[in-house]
């Protein structure tokens, strides 16, 4: 089963080698699938799968512990307002019901033209700069109900740098072959490693 | 990075410098201060190449000798804990806690965006220090520029010979992976970051006899620590453990940093002196917070991210010390403050921890799992205006059933309430199911006005009338 390209399966395979055991790529590999797809398709679950050597229902027990993991497509732009205790006592509430009445969706739906999904989301490590909101997963601070709106406008249109849903960090890390120390299976390694004294231990 | 037009994607705001010295947030004034070239400008990776000039065993005790406690949640002795890994097991692992997501906790991801190397740095002076051959950087899923930011130093500190083969020349040798989670606030607690980083739904472990130092990661030897315990670590080595413990108490030496949030005149994150700091100082003093908005009353606070038990004025004075602030009923944890005026609504404060638990219990061990759920339900109730009396006592008796026997409170000396010390005793694996009634027990006992006014003249339902409408 092929869901991902070419170059999404080379840099699958790239991210499995970098731990002693492939299962440990199977959230990572879950990114890319959202990359690749806005959302976390059958296909892509049964070949990462494949990849990291067990079931596509292990992937999918996996998958669906993680709120970030969607199991269907969602708009261009999911936009997480914060509703935990810091943003709530500094107007998250009011905050949400207007994005409600805004979109035209209640918290958990996606707009009818496919560009935005609106959800309630936890604490997002902004507390000081409440309230806040993240589209796709890139913050927002004290929102007020007008910057709502712009951002919306803003989005609606070209001219701003959120890439869409599923993307995450725009950068990856490259580890240069020539550096790489790499990834050993742990039952393959038997002793100390070398730059710690001759009996082994500190 | 693609350049921003139009929206701005801001890094990291709010951070607000005072008198403290800045052990880990001193580069922060640089507007580049992400960038290898700052670092290497400002002493960076200065105490890696000092580390690597001493044996191993001496770069731990230097660590030891600090006290650095752990910054994320527990304040545990970062070097006593490196000193629990079995002898004679390998490999070792290191997992970086980025996981951030406490309600109320803001620092890692300051540290990740505004200073990657430094806690890069970190990373390997840990890894020299104990023999950790593979560190793992978990950052929290929802941080897409934090893991920007992170990808891009480690990047350029691998092109540079700081990470990898044999750094900067010496037999040391260890890959940094960086790693993202998904969304899932439980994935903090140590076990359960390992868990995911297996691949696998992040449930936490059972303590004894999962202790990751024991028995972690492929079920080797592994350190979990915080990205702050680890941010420290440069400036210790580079200045001595004595120069660290010059700065605070003797138990709680060094800086922290905590962020203020809610209803006070400049919230912000400060890195504030460790141990003798009040809270008072950080929520009023001119050079901190500034007092409370619109000089309203102070409320309520909680002290130590949204687990831990509520404070009010009466508490103020205390120091940032867990020796002082846990037999007056609350912890530290994770250096969260939020903050309530004379405004709010004190039940309608505390749904919105008690969901929060209730939302990101994993399931696995049912007080948590049904007990949270129940507690966000009869809260709801009640702060809706369709509790009645009896669900005042049941929010209590099915907390119970999480925390059994007398849960940590404050004083109040006005209601002649006594405190009760921290810790609590529990039913459940980790500390979830316990955060769930952390706020309602707290509010309950230090506003149980505000709850009897909410529920005065309801009259009880029969289970019927309740069943349909929770
Ligand atoms: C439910 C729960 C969530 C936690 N979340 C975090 C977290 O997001 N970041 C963190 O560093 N520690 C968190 N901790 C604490 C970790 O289990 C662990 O004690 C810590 O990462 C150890 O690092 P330190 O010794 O450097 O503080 C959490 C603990 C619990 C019980
Ligand atoms: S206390 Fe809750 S979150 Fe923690 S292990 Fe038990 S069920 Fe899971």
């Amino acid at each position: 089963m092929t869901f991902f390209t070419d170059d999404n399966l080379a840099l699958a395979e790239e991210i499995i080698g970098r731990y002693p055991k492939p299962r440990s790529a199977m959230i990572p590999l879950l990114h890319l699938a959202q990359e690749q797809e806005g959302w976390v398709t059958d296909e892509a679950m049964t070949q990462i799968g494949e990849l990291v050597g067990t079931t596509s229902a292990e992937v999918l027990g996996t998958c669906s512990f993680y709120e970030m993991f969607k199991r269907h497509p969602v708009g261009k732009y999911v936009i997480n307002i914060c509703t935990t205790m810091s943003c709530a006592l500094m107007g998250a509430g009011e905050l949400m019901e207007h994005a409600e009445s805004r979109l035209g969706v209640r918290a958990g739906s996606t707009t009818s033209d496919g560009l935005f999904t609106l959800e309630g989301a936890e604490c997002q490590a902004a507390c000081t700069e409440a309230p806040c909101l993240q589209v796709n997963y890139r913050h927002q601070y004290r929102v007020t109900t007008d910057q709502f709106d712009e951002l919306l406008d803003e989005l609606a249109s070209s001219d701003h740098a959120v890439p869409d849903h599923g993307v995450l960090s725009q950068i990856r890390q490259h580890i240069p072959k020539d550096r790489s120390v790499g990834a050993v299976p742990p039952e393959e390694v038997k002793a100390a490693p070398v730059w710690l004294s001759e009996d082994g231990d500190s | 990075m693609t350049e921003m037009t139009g929206t701005p994607i801001a890094h990291a705001p709010g951070f607000i410098a005072n008198e403290t010295p800045r052990i880990v947030s001193a580069r922060f004034d640089y507007e580049d201060s992400h960038t290898l070239e700052r670092y290497e400008a400002t002493d960076g990776y200065h105490a890696l190449k000092k580390a690597l000039q001493q044996t191993p065993e001496e770069v731990h005790n230097e660590v030891r000798d600090a006290t650095l406690l752990g910054r994320g949640g527990a304040g545990f002795p970062a070097g006593v804990k490196w000193g629990f890994c079995p002898p004679g097991v390998w490999p070792r692992y290191l997992v970086v806690n980025g996981d951030e997501s406490e309600p109320g906790t803001y620092k890692d991801r300051l540290l990740m965006e505004l200073d990657p190397h430094q806690l890069i740095e970190g990373c390997l002076i840990a890894c020299y220090a104990v023999g950790l051959s593979q560190c793992f950087l978990y950052i929290r899923g929802e941080m897409a520029v934090a893991q920007e930011r992170v990808a891009q130093a480690l990047n350029d500190a691998y092109e540079a010979g700081y990470v990898g083969k044999n750094i900067l020349g010496s037999e040391f040798s260890v890959d940094i992976v960086l790693h993202w989670g998904a969304g899932a606030y439980v994935v903090g607690e140590e076990t359960a970051l390992i868990e995911s980083l297996e691949g696998n739904r992040g449930m936490p472990r059972l303590k004894p006899p999962y202790f990751p130092a024991s028995i972690g990661l492929y079920g080797q030897p592994t350190i979990v620590n915080n990205v702050e315990t680890l941010a420290n670590l440069p400036w210790i080595i580079q200045h001595g453990a004595a120069a660290f413990t010059a700065i605070g108490t003797e138990s709680s030496p060094g800086t922290r940093m905590v962020a203020v949030s809610g209803h006070v005149k400049r919230p912000g994150v400060y890195e504030i002196v460790n141990g003798t700091t009040t809270f008072r100082d950080l929520l009023y003093g001119n050079d901190m917070c500034g007092g409370i908005r619109d000089d309203n009353q102070l409320k309520a606070f909680v002290p130590g991210g949204g687990s831990a038990p509520w404070f009010t004025p009466d508490q103020l004075d205390l120091p940032f010390e867990a020796s002082q602030v846990g037999p007056q009923g609350s912890m530290l944890g994770s250096g969260a403050i939020m903050v309530m005026d004379e405004t709010t609504d004190i039940p309608a404060a505390a749904l919105t921890l008690t969901k929060f638990y209730a939302h990101e219990s994993c399931g696995k061990c049912v007080p948590c799992r049904e007990g949270g759920t129940w507690l966000e339900q009869i809260l709801r109730r009640v702060v809706t205006g369709r509790g009645t009396q009896r669900d005042l006592d049941l929010l209590i008796e099915v907390g119970e059933t999480i925390c059994p026997g007398d849960f940590p409170h404050a004083a109040v000396p006005s209601k002649g309430i006594e405190a009760v010390p921290f810790p609590y005793r529990m039913t459940t694996i980790c500390f979830v199911g316990p955060s769930a009634f952390a706020p309602v027990h707290s509010a309950l006992t230090l506003f149980r006005e505000e709850f009897e006014a909410k529920v005065a003249g309801n009259e009880a339902r029969t289970m019927i009338e309740v069943a349909v409408d929770v």
